[in-house]
């Protein structure tokens, strides 16, 4: 038996602590980002000494078009979050589905820039150093990405299927929040390959 | 900590090229080590002074608040801290970090930042699985495993820069009374020095795990004097000795393998892979200090290296035993 | 009710089928139970880890011994290392974690019980997947089998090149796995704690136990994932043909120690705060004072949580570094030294001044005190980058880190099982025998790890299968040895007494220490629930308030 752990002791007015969900979600990206931080110091340190091969200014073009479409679809998951939290059902599942697809966008847009790379410049993830590091940390965020839209795309199931309301939008803010950490990401591997790296 | 303290006494006074196997650090034999023994001195003596005090103050709680009968019954005084002694057992330490970063950044500047003065020896080590090749590129001599240097006098300094390399995996080398040790990574050149201040015979080995026959990659440094050294290197310069007694034992050798992995100069052998052999009974010890260099040995090494040194790259070459007391007759002859 | 009550047939009370038992246990989400198979299982692993330790010992006995080859021996020091730091350590650090915080912080559970689990699960199975190396078939010379390449698994060492077949790859996929299961346990500690806690527990009034582990969790978010992503860049490297430490390519090996060490030194923080943690909450009972100066203990935790991260390449001092890049990290080494320090002076504040008990739990903190102490100053020994180019790769550092992982860790676990094994099973574990266990590990323990320096300092590097007669070395490994097997004994009389007092162990009570945190208010073992109602807090020490009314510490926080 448990006795009473305490006696008179006055229960505090407001006991609210954080939602568990974005607590965890905090916790994973900070992991994660530690994780793609080691990727992107190893694709700095790399820059300039790959001994053979292609190097970043001779194939890379930078994909304008395909980073404003995942990075609007921040902007589109956000603003499905407050529609789900003002009940408009029809408007969160269409700016979910638009998330999606600018997601899935952005993954052919990669898709399209490797085939090329490989097919028209010969550089693999074997190549050199050069091409080692980038298919590595663009690889990395691809998959990361790919997670991201699996698990938008169950939610749009249950969603489309009538269970998704606004009791559940801090559930939905959390997966939110996933996606928005990957564009983040995105903004930094951009950065790091297309700007600074050529 | 009763331990340590027979290790801080001297050896026992040395003759002249003998050697004790026995490598403290704290019989150092060269500045770069000389100058870590006095950092470790003052070093020891701040951690010692911090130990005593508070062990003491551990063992003075321990005995003087005990529970006893006469206290059984209450609890203690409820003390849950002071900002003063917090502020003091925090201060205190910050000054004695200061202290003890300022004496050892001096040190790691004065071994590490040393600039090559006009009479050093050069020597390029490049660390292999399991044997060391030591090339002088200035005086065009190849050996391995054991290494000469010449003593160096305080007043005419002639100190050895090592340059280390590495042809696979991680090394480290590590004479203890010459110097601390640094690492042969591959792709990465890194450099010492050392400048003996006697004359004698330094052991150490290889300190970074490297495969299977790490613990036997041993070194052998001989320090000697000018004239000895000089006349080393004259030796060293010589191509291989030729004698037609052992042509039959020369020509197995070049016919078998052997000649794609090692090198005696002025024939045809002129393999890179495993320790030159052109000197090779210049050596006190083969495969890397695994056995003494004696005919016996050398003939059980050739036969099959793993029986001495299990691991090793060697490969058994399948001598019939003829062809094996031949070549073992020839390498006999490689002075 | 009406007076014609209904006769209620007696209950008939079944055992329960062992099936059923099992059933339970493997399906639990309960954080208790998780708990406990994490430590079961790190204790398995301990046995293992120590087998492969007592090989190592006994080979080294004295010089050109060949009790085993040098192929077993290299994989012998390797999985000794890696069990004992990622199936022995974490796991066992994990499983009290997992037990004593929600209890601690008047919590029902975890965040997630699920994902409690599943990290466990996954945990579990790197460790058996490590192990199935040594059944994983002998193949090529160096293929397959047990890793052999040092816990470190430094590149090139690790290439195709010079390891092939997949025994690089066991320890690889081994640790990958394990380490997401870690960092799955770290998100569930710190949402648990920040979002749990019951009413009136402000975070300045956690139990130091909940502090450090919040610290540790935090530190395991961004120290494992370096590793696990050198890892991935491994096996890009062996299967993909990738050139992250490819030398011939331009790559660096050294890149591949800095990662690993970034890693690998936060890592052993990661190992003894939560042992900080113990002796936080064990030395204050058995003193009856509170812990002496709480916000600075917490603060110098986050301080050295994050000094911790600063100092990785003091592995690497003989690496050819440059003289600033030594001289910054001896800095940053020496001055993690200094909040550690003010946590020796604090617990020793906490016994000065007290009414000191020297039961089991207490006998430990204390060889813990005197032990941590030493091994900080070798530690400190070796900031100093010079005196490191001697003593880097040497017996001197073996025993610098055995003497915080035995002398420190294990020492402070030891006193976490007999302070919290009657909370868990309801049973006393034997003083008689604790003793007997104390004295006796605590001997063989000085006799392998004083002695063990010395060598170290005779020039003996590690390891190496075997050494040259005449070194000097051989009289000293005895010794080491001896003592190995001495602690082997004592172990054994641990585990006797963990298995014969769950048994034939005095009945515990709820509180059997009189102690003040929030465990010690519900039965021993908890129920399922934990609580009955869910605990509401004024201080730090609620149960000492319960106890003392007139006196409580609300009063004065």
């Amino acid at each position: 038996m448990s006795a009473a752990a305490t006696s008179v002791v006055e229960i505090p007015q407001a006991w609210t602590l954080p939602y568990r969900g974005k607590a965890a979600m905090a916790c994973l990206i900070i992991a994660e980002s530690a994780i793609f931080s080691i990727f992107v110091v190893a694709y700095l340190f790399y820059l300039g000494k790959s001994i053979t091969g292609p190097t970043p200014s001779e194939v890379l073009e930078t994909p304008i078009f395909f980073t404003i479409c995942l990075l609007s679809s921040s902007l589109t998951v956000h603003f499905a979050g407050r529609s789900l939290e003002r009940n408009n059902r029809p408007a969160f599942l269409a700016l979910w589905s638009l998330t999606i697809i600018l997601g899935g966008l952005f993954l052919f847009g990669t898709g399209q820039e490797w085939h090329r790379l490989i097919y028209e410049h010969g550089l693999t993830i074997s190549t050199n150093l050069f091409g080692t590091t980038y298919y590595s940390l663009v690889g990395l965020h691809a998959f990361h990405v790919t997670a991201g839209l699996i698990m938008l795309t169950i939610v749009l199931i249950f969603g489309l299927a009538g269970r998704v309301d606004k009791d559940q939008f801090r559930r939905v803010d959390v997966l939110a929040l996933y996606w928005h950490f990957v564009d983040a990401v995105w903004v930094v591997v951009f950065t790091v390959v297309y700007i600074v790296g050529r | 900590m009763f331990a340590f303290s027979w290790v801080l006494l001297p050896p026992r006074a040395l003759a002249k090229h003998s050697h004790s196997p026995v490598t403290s650090i704290f019989s150092p034999e060269s500045t770069p080590a000389k100058s870590i023994l006095d950092l470790s001195t003052f070093v020891l003596a701040i951690t010692g002074i911090i130990f005593f005090v508070v062990v003491t103050l551990l063992g003075y709680s321990i005995l003087k608040f005990r529970a006893t009968s006469a206290n059984a019954d209450r609890e203690p005084a409820q003390v849950y801290g002071s900002n003063q002694i917090e502020l003091a057992w925090t201060i205190i330490p910050v000054l004695i970090v200061v202290v003890l970063f300022l004496a050892t950044a001096r040190v790691i500047h004065a071994i590490q930042d040393a600039p090559e003065p006009p009479g050093a020896v050069e020597v390029t080590a490049i660390g292999h699985q399991y044997w060391w090749e030591f090339r002088y590129p200035k005086l065009g001599i190849v050996t391995a495993n054991e290494l000469h240097i010449p003593v160096s006098d305080a007043s005419h300094p002639t100190p050895t820069f090592l340059q280390l390399l590495s042809a696979d995996t991680d090394h480290s080398f590590w004479v203890p009374e010459l110097a601390g040790k640094t690492d042969l990574v591959p792709n990465h050149p890194n450099r010492m020095w050392m400048d003996p201040h006697r004359t004698g015979i330094f052991l150490g080995q290889c300190a970074q795990y490297c495969g299977t026959q790490h613990a036997k990659m041993l070194l052998r440094v001989s320090v000697d004097s000018p004239q000895d050294f000089a006349a080393w290197v004259r030796s060293q310069q010589q191509v291989a000795v030729q004698d037609s007694s052992v042509m039959a034992g020369r020509q197995v050798f070049e016919h078998t393998a052997c000649i794609n992995c090692h090198t005696v100069s002025g024939t045809p052998a002129d393999g890179r892979f495993g320790p030159d052999l052109t000197h090779l009974m210049g050596r006190t010890t083969i495969a890397a200090g695994a056995a003494e260099n004696t005919p016996e040995n050398l003939r059980r090494w050739i036969q099959n290296p793993d029986a001495i040194k299990p691991g090793s790259l060697m490969p058994a070459m399948k001598l019939s035993d003829a062809d094996l007391d031949a070549v073992v007759k020839y390498m006999e002859t490689l002075h | 009710m009406s007076s014609n009550a209904i006769t209620i047939p007696a209950l008939q009370v079944q055992e329960k089928p062992w099936v059923d038992t099992l059933h339970e246990w493997v399906t639990t989400v309960d954080h208790k139970r998780l708990g406990i198979l994490y430590i079961v299982y790190a204790l398995v692993f301990l046995l293992l880890g120590g087998i492969e330790a007592l090989i190592i010992r006994i080979q080294l006995m004295h010089s050109h011994n060949n009790f085993v080859s040098p192929q077993v021996f290299n994989r012998m020091f390797t999985m000794h290392g890696t069990t004992m730091i990622f199936f022995v350590a974490m796991p066992i650090l994990f499983g009290f974690a997992n037990y004593l915080v929600p209890l601690m912080i008047g919590a029902r559970d975890m965040a997630f019980p699920r994902l409690n689990a599943f990290s466990f699960w996954l945990s579990a199975f790197g460790g058996i997947l490590l192990y199935f190396s040594f059944l994983g078939g002998s193949g090529l010379y160096g293929a397959g089998n047990a890793p052999d390449v040092g816990w470190w698994s430094y590149a090139p060492l690790t290439a195709r090149a010079f390891s092939p077949g997949h025994s690089s790859d066991y320890w690889t996929l081994a640790l990958l796995v394990s380490g997401f299961g870690s960092i799955g346990t770290a998100i569930n500690i710190i949402a648990t704690i920040l979002c749990l806690r019951c009413p009136g527990m402000k975070l300045d009034r956690m139990p130091l136990l909940a502090w450090l582990n919040l610290v540790m969790a935090g530190m395991v978010l961004i120290a494992i994932t370096p590793l696990s992503a050198a890892q991935i860049m491994l096996l890009i490297d062996r299967y993909l043909g990738g050139h992250f430490f490819d030398v011939q390519a331009g790559g660096s090996a050294v890149l591949w120690m800095h990662f690993f060490w970034i890693f690998g030194h936060p890592e052993v923080y990661v190992l003894i705060i939560p042992c900080f943690a113990f002796m936080s909450e064990i030395i204050p009972v058995f003193s009856r004072k509170p812990i002496f100066g709480y916000p600075v203990m917490v603060a110098a935790t986050v301080c050295i949580g994050f000094v911790s991260l600063s100092v990785w390449a003091h592995h690497m001092f003989t690496v050819g570094m440059n003289s600033y890049a030594n001289s910054f990290f001896a800095i940053t080494t020496m001055a993690v030294g200094i909040p550690t320090g003010i946590k020796i002076f604090n617990w020793i504040g906490t016994m000065w001044g007290g009414r000191i008990q020297f039961k089991t739990p207490m006998l430990f903190s204390i060889g813990f005190l005197f032990q941590f102490l030493i091994a900080g100053l070798t530690g400190i020994m070796m900031a100093a980058a010079p005196l490191d180019w001697q003593l880097s790769l040497s017996y001197f550092v073996v025993a610098h880190f055995h003497y915080v992982i035995v002398g420190g860790i294990l020492f402070a676990l030891f006193a976490a099982f007999y302070y919290w094994y009657p909370k868990m099973t309801g049973r006393m574990l034997s003083e008689r025998l604790g003793k007997v266990h104390f004295w006796l590990f605590l001997i063989g323990f000085h006799l392998t790890f004083d002695v063990m320096h010395v060598p170290g300092l005779l020039g003996m590097p590690r390891r190496i299968y075997t050494y040259e007669p005449g070194r000097g070395w051989d009289t000293l490994n005895l010794i080491v040895s001896i003592g190995a097997f001495i602690q082997a004994i004592a172990i054994l009389v641990f585990v006797w007494n963990l298995i014969i007092s769950y048994f034939k162990g005095a009945k515990a009570g709820n509180d059997p220490w009189d102690a003040w945190t929030l465990e010690w208010s519900t039965s021993s073992p908890p129920p399922a629930y934990n609580f009955a109602t869910v605990p509401v807090v004024a201080s730090r020490r609620p149960l000492w308030d319960l106890k003392h009314p007139e006196d409580p510490d609300s009063l004065y926080e």
